[in-house]
């Protein structure tokens, strides 16, 4: 028996799986409140205790985690041009599974300037200008970077013609400092891996002693990322496969949770249609969107007003009258999971709702327009209609009788043909809560980890 | 814009919804084997493509092709957005099939010089020609 103990230093709870490598099987789970706030390891012990006792001081051959208390990992992106620079950047830093707080772009403005130190980010990503192009505005921005108080590392990766210089001046102001390629080195090109991988350093080196979450590490051997990029690298193992098992191809993830709702999408999302020009900054292979006002507790009123009583109560048996007082208290009361079948018929709703609009949100879009010689379509973002297989995660696809069904409401419908999401994908759930172990076993043990996640995916069709 | 000692940056695309996209692959080569460098937005760009992807680069210069005789309905305003995003003083420069029919050349050309164009050029101009001129309003520091 070789055994793992996987654990996530989640928002609001956190969890342990214990792993059979040897035999590739999930043995347990369990799952306590996070306790950030007052001492990290107690919320651990609390999970400990809940695994059978023959697990809970089990030898493990490893223990690795990943973490989004505490806030998660907070960013703010900085670039020159908003649909260029400082939408690469933005791009880059979910990708890197972070939260991204706020994006500016062009010259910061004093105001700007108050509000970016105010929001107290984990890294502020500094980008502007291609490699030989616009120098001014990345060095203004970084000159009011220097004389603020802004203590949190500043990532520079905007135009290398200027990069030297901006961190000579952040770095004469006591400024920490850390300096990568280009983000976006010519227009429309997007380079966002050395960015994620300094990202996923200053997470490992600086993020996990300023967060409390040292001592969890003295534990567990070491917080390796931040939850959603384990979540993103079990969507890249899956698809992508291993030396001796080949990969599922193009697939798309969609994780509900109590805050937010993520889409982690592989692929190139090339149009399918013949005549279709594609327009817009190029999307990465590996992208992540954060839809951070759909998340089943903490937005589940914002949900109501963006989907609208009819499309809540079509899923849910509720009288229309309680539905507002309802989703309050859910909001005020985010650890409670659904007791009744109303309960969860209520939180099945929800996430129908959220996974529908994150889905919507992810996916590209195409345009028609009409020239002199006819009608062409542009298509921006990818499109997602040939994606094979279709994955939820989250609590609610654990617990709902019909989580299958939260996915097939995010699917592409011939009333809005224009709107490119999956069309007939394999649907699976995440049953087991296993994707981010998955995640975390993928770089160390890739064949045992890819086995475990095809495994324990439940099929729905 | 850039201080022109190293190469001269333009940006180069196609205006408005056309696909013409030929003439724009060979400006694109011509220019590059004279040493410019060259940011190709490509067909279907609006003039906010353009402008957009001057600042982000410093451009010194922004040719404009338009192929399908609605040049002068896409291009109006174009000189007015740039001095609106801080760009005022770019070197904007258009041709291809800018009117539809045949129209005398030199009232065509004096209407895109009068909305702020520096340069304008016929229908089948030699990039030689566009390149000569822009060597000539754009001499390196």
């Amino acid at each position: 028996m070789s055994l793992a103990l996987l654990i996530d230093f989640g928002s609001t709870f956190t969890k342990l799986l214990a792993v059979d490598l040897a035999a590739e099987e999930i043995l347990a789970y369990a799952q306590s409140c996070t306790t950030v706030e007052t001492d990290i390891m107690v919320g651990l012990r609390r999970a400990l205790d809940l695994l059978p006792p023959h697990l809970q001081g089990a030898p493990y051959e490893c223990r690795l985690s990943s973490s989004s208390a505490a806030g998660g990992l907070g960013m703010i992106t900085i670039g020159l041009i908003p649909e260029l620079s400082a939408e690469a950047a933005r791009r880059a830093a979910l990708g890197a599974g972070a939260k991204v707080v706020k994006v500016y772009s062009f010259r910061l403005s004093t105001r700007e300037l108050e509000e970016l130190v105010g929001l107290k980010p984990d890294i502020l990503l500094l980008a502007g200008g291609t490699d030989g192009g616009n120098r001014e505005v990345i060095l203004d921005n970084a000159r009011l970077l220097a004389a603020s108080r802004i203590s949190c590392p500043v990532l520079i990766a905007g135009n290398k013609a200027a990069a030297d210089e901006v961190q000579s001046i952040l770095s004469a102001a006591g400024k920490i400092t850390l300096l990568t390629d280009n983000v976006m080195p010519e227009v429309n090109v997007l380079n966002v891996e050395p960015v994620r991988e300094m990202i996923r350093k200053i997470f490992i080196e600086r993020i996990i002693e300023s967060k409390g979450l040292k001592k969890a590490e003295e534990f567990v051997g070491g917080i390796l990322m931040p939850t959603p990029t384990a979540v993103l690298r079990a969507a890249q193992l899956l698809s992508q496969g291993t030396g001796s098992e080949k990969g599922l191809g193009d697939l798309v993830i969609v994780d509900i949770g109590g805050a937010t709702t993520d889409v982690h999408s592989i692929g190139a999302g090339n149009p399918v249609q013949p005549g279709v020009v594609r327009k817009g900054l190029p999307e990465p292979l590996t992208k992540r969107t954060v839809e951070a006002d759909l998340g089943l507790r903490y937005n589940a009123g914002t949900i109501l007003k963006l989907c609208g009583e009819g499309r809540i109560l079509q899923h849910a048996s509720l009288f229309q009258k309680d539905l507002a007082p309802r989703l309050e208290k859910l909001s005020q009361c985010v650890e409670v999971l659904p007791q009744t079948a109303e309960d969860q018929d209520l939180d099945f709703a929800l996430a129908t709702c959220a996974a529908r609009a994150a889905m919507e949100r992810h996916a590209g879009s195409i345009e028609a327009l009409w020239g002199p010689q006819g009608q062409y379509y542009v298509q921006y973002g990818k499109d997602l209609t040939g994606v094979e297989h279709l994955i939820g995660t989250g609590g609610i696809f654990i617990h709902h009788r019909q989580a299958g069904g939260i996915l097939r409401g995010t699917l592409f419908s011939p009333e809005e043909p224009f709107s490119l999401r999956p069309k007939t994908p394999n649907l699976y759930t995440d049953a087991r809560y296993c994707l981010f172990a998955v995640g975390l076993l993928a770089d160390r043990y890739p064949e045992s980890a890819f086995r475990i996640a095809r495994k324990y995916l439940r099929r729905w069709n | 814009m850039g201080d022109r000692k190293g190469k001269i940056t333009v940006v180069l695309g196609v205006l408005g919804v056309d696909a013409h996209v030929v003439g724009n692959k060979i400006m694109a080569h011509a220019l590059e084997i004279e040493g410019f460098k060259v940011v190709n937005i490509g067909t279907f760009s609006s003039q906010q493509d353009f402008i957009r992807a001057a600042i982000e680069t410093a451009a010194d210069a922004l040719l404009v092709g338009s192929l399908c005789g609605h040049g002068e309905m896409e291009c109006r305003g174009f000189r007015e957005n740039c001095i609106e995003a801080g760009v005022g003083e770019i070197h904007l420069v258009v041709g291809g099939n800018l009117v539809v029919g045949k129209q005398n050349w030199e009232e065509v050309e004096k209407r895109f010089l009068q909305m702020g164009f520096n340069r304008a050029y016929p229908p089948g101009v030699s990039p030689k020609q566009v390149i000569a001129d822009l060597k000539k309003d754009l001499p390196k520091g």
